[in-house]
């Protein structure tokens, strides 16, 4: 089949301000990927096209980008899954600034996820030749919010993010989350105080825009909820 | 620009990361990577990480050893595999210290499966006698590379340490056998810095993207393998590259041993469970290169399925394991086959077919990481490597699985507390070159050439070829074919024209450079392919099938030699470990 795709197109050397170009693909396959439709432009029509990939299956997060409105990564996406009767409509994650087509500078994103100490924080030194024992049913509580692969999408898509851009958002409050109820994590109130203030979990609005988006298909607020309830449950 | 770091790690996979976790705080350490850390390659493994835990049962460090030493047809350094798989067991609990969050076995411990070619003696007082399968490579679900790149990533911020993101290494500066740090450009701006430092490790991953179906990242251009070979120095036994038996079929993603470790099982188009005419006793749990060909003998008998793509594949069905094993230990290969081949694997097999994986060769080094000059074993001052990009060389003529992940833990730490010693001493040496100019001579070479031919089309020349020519069966004909065509491509690749000309993140520039990496290590494997005149491991020769121990237990040291490839000969070290017939 044929197709059409549009992608808004910005080089900070050449343009003034970001422009969409169509470009035309015929005889596609519906079981490839978006990612390989950009290849096709880049490789056969355009190798001024600039976007992010590497992975190509959705695990190194790299090509997430804004598809017929909604946030994708683009080697996830199959043609098939599209509405390809009408020209597919690609730009850059929102709420980012652009550094060239596709690609946007992620730099705010990655600062907001280190502020909130993603990492375990102990005091108690761990037994000295074995690991920390821990049971499955614990350590399976992680899993899903340990299954991120920091794309951007969930926190670019949240409109408490494209209103505030000091908001934390929700990429940084599911790592929170994957460190808060760690059983073996001692931080406690230390990474807590961060994210109970006004940019921090409570800004979230619970408008379900991160779960829609995110392409591990993670229940986003349900573990922000988790974090709301630890602390407003916690002794003060 | 020219900045100064007592040490630049070139790489944020695993093992840059966890090197960059061991450099002592006194002294400066950055790390250079073309991409942010988290999208490394390392987050792609996924069925597990290996030590003789005992978790699940018992077990040792020396069965670990021995495995690893057969399963490297013999090619191993005996001595560098001991060290490894001893250091095993610290490596994978202190990562479980660092924070990973492991599956976990009924007592609390971390969680060990079974996987190809990890066994033990069925008798303990028999350690030579029938070896069964062995529970002994931990996890998490089945995105073990996945939570150790970001346990790394995040121990590496909470020890704050220096990123330089999405930057392309363009040189390697050696002089006198002396490293004195890399010129690289930032993607963003195209500004060209040299990094002057006291040392450099190399951390770079392999280079899989020389074949056409391959399991790897679009990164995986053996950067720093060209590096090394473009710098007159030595590449170890580029010919073993390991083909992964269970690719998706089509794409070349990874569907993890795991599944097989899980009791998944491989069968032809008949329905008939192939495997156990090539390994009677651990059957689809044989290591990769023999999976890998016998899936190929299979589809060459006319036992295979042919795709609507005019490829061949089998099936790997994990139906009959049940919606709740798949769903909570093997989630995302699962959901792969879902995703990009609408297959529902608790109904129905998946198509699989072999997928180039890994490079068990690559930059020589000794187990503390330091750079081998040549095969006598004199080392490079102040350049070290470990991972993929390094061969020390604990994976021989085929890596197990689950082996990746432990050497890319234990040797990235080893590399970090050498690099720490050698610091100790150390000075930054006077560059005499000018290798800013050379960087910036080299892009505008690429920038302004106005030839023909097109990076795309001669890419996809090389890994189609490379494909057929020095696949999982090779011959002298095909070889030397490929070596020919080889002199053609780098011949064409200097009338390679871009459209992109501007500064500002330049991914066709990016991939042109990439390109020149990737006929480097074709060079050095296709050289290494043709001089190797037996079969041991991934590397199979049709006219010479029998592994030829007399000959060649040797490792293959090749240089680029302006051109015309050399390769020298260094004998395998071996320690307790008697060569044998590789039965399973």
């Amino acid at each position: 089949m044929d197709i059409t795709v549009r992608i808004l197109r910005y080089n900070p050397e050449k343009d003034d301000k970001p422009y969409f170009r169509e470009y035309g693909i015929k005889d596609v396959s519906p079981d490839l990927r978006l990612l390989d439709v950009l290849h096709e432009i880049k490789w056969n029509q355009d190798g001024t096209l600039t976007f992010r990939r590497s992975c190509a299956h959705g695990i190194c997060g790299s090509d997430g980008m804004k598809v017929n409105g909604k946030n994708r990564l683009a080697c996830s996406v199959l043609l098939k899954d599209l509405n390809l009767k009408k020209p597919v409509v690609i730009e850059p994650l929102p709420s980012m600034p652009i550094i060239k087509d596709l690609v946007v500078d992620m730099s705010g994103f990655f600062s907001k996820y280190e502020v909130i100490k993603p990492y375990l924080i102990t005091k108690t030194p761990p037994p000295p030749n074995s690991e920390r024992l821990q049971s499955n049913e614990d350590a399976e509580k992680l899993f899903e919010s340990a299954k991120c692969i920091l794309c951007g999408c969930c926190t670019t898509s949240c409109p408490s993010t494209w209103s505030n851009e000091n908001y934390i958002g929700p990429a940084a409050f599911l790592k929170a989350y994957r460190f808060a109820f760690d059983t073996r994590d001692e931080a406690g109130d230390e990474r807590l105080d961060i994210i109970d203030n006004p940019d921090g979990v409570w800004r979230c609005h619970t408008i379900f825009n991160c779960i829609e988006t995110c392409p591990k298909e993670i229940n986003i607020t349900w573990h922000i909820s988790q974090l709301k309830k630890r602390i407003s449950t916690r002794e003060i | 620009m020219v900045k100064n770091y007592d040490v630049i790690i070139i790489g944020a996979g695993g093992a840059g990361l966890r090197a960059a976790v061991e450099i002592p705080k006194e002294y400066s350490c950055a790390v250079l990577s073309k991409v942010f850390p988290p999208r490394s390659h390392t987050g792609t493994a996924q069925g597990g990480v290996c030590a003789a835990l005992g978790n699940m049962e018992d077990d040792s460090w020396e069965n670990h050893a021995f495995d690893t030493v057969k399963g490297s047809d013999y090619l191993g350094d005996q001595d560098a595999i001991e060290t490894m798989c001893k250091d095993a067991i610290r490596a994978v609990i202190e990562l479980e210290h660092m924070g990973l969050p492991f599956s976990r076995n009924e007592d609390g411990k971390i969680a060990q499966r079974k996987f190809g070619g990890h066994t033990k003696p069925e008798d303990p007082n028999d350690p030579y006698g029938k070896r069964i399968p062995v529970m002994r490579a931990c996890y998490s679900a089945d995105r073990t590379g996945h939570v150790m790149l970001q346990t790394l990533y995040e121990n590496c911020i909470k020890n704050k340490v220096d990123f330089y993101s999405e930057f392309f290494v363009t040189d390697l500066i050696v002089e006198d056998n002396v490293c004195k740090g890399v010129a690289a450009f930032d993607i963003a701006t195209g500004e060209v810095t040299v990094f002057h430092a006291k040392a450099v490790m190399l951390a770079t991953g392999g280079y899989g993207r020389v074949f056409r179906i391959t399991s790897n990242a679009h990164v995986g251009t053996g950067d720093g393998t060209a590096l090394v070979y473009r710098n007159g120095l030595p590449l170890e036994d580029m010919e073993f590259f390991q083909f992964h038996p269970t690719g998706l079929w089509r794409l070349g993603i990874l569907v993890s041993e795991a599944a097989r470790g899980e009791g998944g099982i491989l069968k032809n188009k008949d329905g008939e469970r192939f495997m156990q005419r090539y390994a009677p006793t651990v059957m689809d749990l044989a290591p990769r290169d023999m999976v890998s060909r016998a899936i190929i003998s299979e589809i060459r008998e006319g036992r295979g399925i042919k795709g609507s793509d005019g490829t061949d594949y089998v099936l790997l069905d994990v139906s009959h394991l049940g919606k709740k094993v798949i769903d909570e230990k093997l989630p995302e290969i699962t959901g792969f086959a879902r995703t990009y081949l609408g297959v529902e694997p608790t109904k129905e097999p998946i198509p699989i077919q072999p997928t180039a994986h890994y490079a068990m060769g690559g930059i020589p080094a000794n187990v503390n990481c330091e750079v081998l000059a040549d095969e006598k074993g004199n080392t490079v001052k102040g350049l070290y490597a470990a991972g993929e990009c390094a061969c020390v060389s604990v994976h021989g003529g085929n890596r197990l699985g689950t082996n990746s992940l432990l050497d890319i833990v234990v040797f990235g730490r080893r590399g970090g507390k050498a690099i720490g010693e050698f610091l100790k001493t150390a000075e930054h040496a006077e560059i005499k070159s000018k290798p800013e100019e050379k960087t910036k001579e080299k892009m505008k070479s690429v920038l302004d050439n106005t030839g023909t031919e097109k990076v795309y089309k001669l890419r996809t020349e090389l890994q189609e070829w490379m494909m057929e020519k020095c696949g999982i069966f090779r011959n002298e004909n095909d070889l030397k074919a490929m070596v020919d065509k080889l002199v053609e491509l780098n011949e064409r690749y200097k009338s390679i024209s871009i459209e992109d000309k501007g500064t500002v993140f330049n991914t066709d520039l990016m991939e042109a450079l990439e390109l020149e990496n990737l006929l480097a290590n074709a060079e050095a494997t296709v050289h290494g392919a043709l001089n190797r005149k037996e079969s041991r491991g991934a590397h199979t020769r049709e006219d010479f099938p029998k592994r030829d121990d007399d000959n060649w237990m040797k490792h293959s040291f090749i240089f680029e030699n302006g051109g015309s490839p050399e390769i020298k000969l260094k004998p395998v070290t071996v320690t307790k470990y008697k060569p044998m017939e590789r039965k399973y």
